[in-house]
């Protein structure tokens, strides 16, 4: 019976941290696809380069772990600011088609690019000696970096919820994301405010790749690899839903693990059979409006 | 379909030109199929110094007259449809006499169907899989294959107090091999498998399933998994869960210890068991002999592993051939030398070519990872003498 429930206790746990690291990644997925009706596949690049940043900064500059999460953050949503700028921009509103293949274009570029700088191989990343090793928890031990991103990502999740819920900005957002012609017309500026949540929503993403370089590891095609679970995320959590993704996320990190852990021969096969269910279910996904 | 008729007649013309024209003046031109790119570069590295060593070194030790050309290829990893496509134009354009090298299995075994056709004798330097020389008798091995070291892995665990192993392999062919083989070593000699897992090779979080493993508190776990970015996943789940600590003993193949890996591993390591044929801390003068070679060619940072080795063993069996051929011979000569080829003096022990299998007879060490000189090392403490592949002799060929 105990063994059962180290079990239990082991895939809650994996999961949870797993999750975290999906949430905060897909949550300005999520966003951007409910706010500007724009198919971002490219979102796992902002993810893949706050990575690259955090690794690079950490292994050849010996910057301290906290300032170069910091840093992932600021350059992943400068960077998205200029392409949201430059390209994005220009297909608001557009086809599907056309925005699906500008984003798939990006990824290519992406994969490219990262190979030049970054060279093949696989970044490695190092967390800081305190985070490293087990913690003792009395009843059992865990390991010091996923409870550190458990509690990392809630803490964020409850910040940013705070964020959207209290603030006159996360006012505009819920506004934009519910009636975009109203909010309009009531004189909100919704080019600044789409650039200003687009570069939030890619920080965001930005930290989640840089926290969790250890669980999905940053090679040059890690936006196509990963895309799958960034898109199930918001797919199931429903678009322009924050809470959403949320639920999608713990459930798809705590599945996953779970069958990694029972049953890994059969590899990814039972996400993406719930992921069906789930749709056939719902298929706007969970918080998905009609 | 067509594309394969083409490709067939152009083999077969090249195979008939090459019957037709004895071999070129005095110059033996070698097809040498590595990996310079993708994940596997490093080990791709690795090999390609071991056999420019052996060829810096003993080139003067040709017949006079005699030169190697060596023609390289980079087969960019485990990529079979790139692996036959450049060793069929080394073989129809570059018109070589012998192939080489290969560190992944399925490149090896889609390379081996165009050797029998086109006869051209092809000295594997690493891929182990291990029924790769019964696809052509053109092909002979003297890297070493995954029962040969796992096998005396599962007896040494389950003769030195280990009861109950848990056994986590890599999805794909080799993974099949090493699980196959110690779980046979290991329960013949009274231990027990408590579980066994087999994780795709699309997955790099080994977390979750070592996770499983600690749970379930076997005394002994066997890993394997490739070389290089896998390896060193292991490795890093293995610490942050802590299952040294909670009392589980590693035994593994010197895949997951390679000696060019462990400086970085920090103290992790200290204690795990590996099987394998080679370890650069050996103290054999062979070896002595030749880490001075290697210190003196490349830097003091790179260390030598068991690729190196396959690449300067596998060049030393083409000299020999050469040097007693004079630099003329025909494939089937070619085949018959390397089939009672014998080295005592290699840096890994004695090793000799079985010439039923065309595979290698070597020494196979077990080693414990150890702090020499504040380097971690793999230290061999126990030799297992002249170990056939065990698979051949329990498959024999219907």
């Amino acid at each position: 019976m105990s063994n059962t429930f180290a079990a239990f206790v082991s895939i809650g746990f994996h999961g949870l941290a797993f999750a975290m690291v999906l949430y905060l990644i897909s949550v300005g997925l999520s966003v951007t696809m409910g706010m500007m009706g724009f198919v971002n596949l490219a979102h796992g690049v902002f993810a893949m380069l706050g990575g690259y940043v955090l690794t690079s900064l950490m292994s050849r500059m010996g910057v301290p772990f906290g300032l170069a999460l910091i840093a992932a953050f600021l350059a992943t949503a400068l960077g998205s600011l200029i392409l949201e700028r430059l390209l994005y921009r220009r297909l608001y509103g557009g086809d599907e088609l056309d925005q699906v293949l500008l984003t798939m274009g990006l990824i290519f570029m992406s994969v490219a690019a990262a190979t030049y700088v970054w060279g093949p191989l696989q970044q490695p990343m190092h967390p800081p000696r305190w985070l490293s090793g087990q913690l003792d928890f009395g009843f059992r031990s865990f390991p010091g970096y996923r409870s550190f991103l458990i509690l990392c990502g809630a803490g964020l999740v409850i910040g940013l919820w705070l964020g959207l819920e209290r603030t006159r900005f996360g006012m505009k957002v819920r506004a934009a994301v519910d009636n975009l012609r109203m909010a309009q017309s009531v004189g909100i500026n919704t080019s600044r405010l789409f650039a200003l949540t687009f570069a939030l929503g890619s920080g965001l993403a930005g930290l989640g790749g840089a926290l969790g370089a250890d669980l999905l590891a940053i090679n040059p095609s890690y936006a196509l690899d990963n895309l799958v679970y960034f898109l199930i995320v918001v797919a199931v959590g429903g678009l322009g839903s924050i809470r959403g993704p949320f639920i999608a996320a713990v459930l798809i990190g705590i599945a996953d693990t779970g069958f990694k852990y029972l049953l890994p021969e059969l590899g990814a096969f039972f996400i993406y059979a719930l992921t069906m269910a789930l749709l056939l279910w719902r298929p706007r996904g969970l918080f998905g409006r009609a | 379909m067509l594309q394969q008729k083409i490709a067939g007649l152009a083999l077969a013309a090249a195979a008939l030109g090459a019957l037709a024209m004895p071999a070129a003046a005095q110059t033996v031109k070698i097809g040498f199929i590595d990996t310079y790119s993708g994940p596997f570069a490093q080990a791709g590295d690795e090999l390609d110094k071991g056999v420019k060593l052996y060829i810096k070194e003993h080139e003067k030790d040709l017949p006079p007259g005699v030169k190697i050309e060596l023609v390289t290829r980079d087969d960019t990893g485990p990529n079979p449809d790139v692996a036959k496509r450049v060793a069929q134009e080394l073989i129809t354009r570059d018109h070589v006499q012998l192939l080489a090298g290969e560190i992944a299995s399925p490149n090896a075994a889609a390379i081996a169907p165009l050797t029998a056709e086109a006869k051209i004798p092809f000295v594997i330097m690493n891929a182990a899989g291990v029924n790769i020389p019964r696809i052509s008798p053109y092909v002979v091995r003297v890297s070493f294959t995954l029962w040969q070291i796992s096998l005396p892995m599962g007896q040494w665990a389950a003769k030195n107090g280990f009861k109950k192993a848990y056994v986590a392999v890599s999805d794909f062919i080799p993974g099949h091999d090493a699980e196959a083989a110690f779980t046979k070593g290991f329960t013949d000699n009274g231990g027990e498998i408590i579980g066994t897992t087999r994780i795709p090779l699309s997955q790099l979080d080994f977390t979750p399933i070592l996770q499983r493993i600690k749970d379930a508190k076997p005394q002994a776990v066997f890993i394997f998994v490739p070389a290089g970015k896998y390896a060193t996943a292991v490795m890093k789940a293995w610490a942050d869960l802590g299952l040294k600590d909670a009392g589980i003993q590693l035994v593994t193949t010197q895949d997951v210890m390679l000696d060019e890996e462990l400086p970085n591993m920090g103290d992790i390591p200290l204690g795990i068991v590996s099987a394998g044929n080679y370890s650069s801390a050996a103290t054999r003068p062979q070896n002595k002999a030749f880490l001075s070679a290697w210190n003196q060619a490349y830097t003091e940072k790179a260390i030598p592993d068991m690729f190196s080795v396959g690449g300067w063993d596998g060049m030393a069996a083409i000299f020999d051939m050469i040097k007693a051929t004079k630099g003329k011979f025909t494939p089937d000569e070619a085949m018959n030398f390397f089939k009672t080829w014998k080295n005592p003096e290699s840096p890994r022990g004695p090793i000799a070519i079985d010439p039923e299998t065309r595979d290698i007879i070597q020494n196979i060490y077990l080693r414990r990872v150890e702090k020499v000189d504040g380097r971690l090392a793999n230290v061999e403490f126990e030799t297992i003498p002249q170990v056939k592949d065990p698979w051949k002799e329990l498959n024999p060929p219907k």
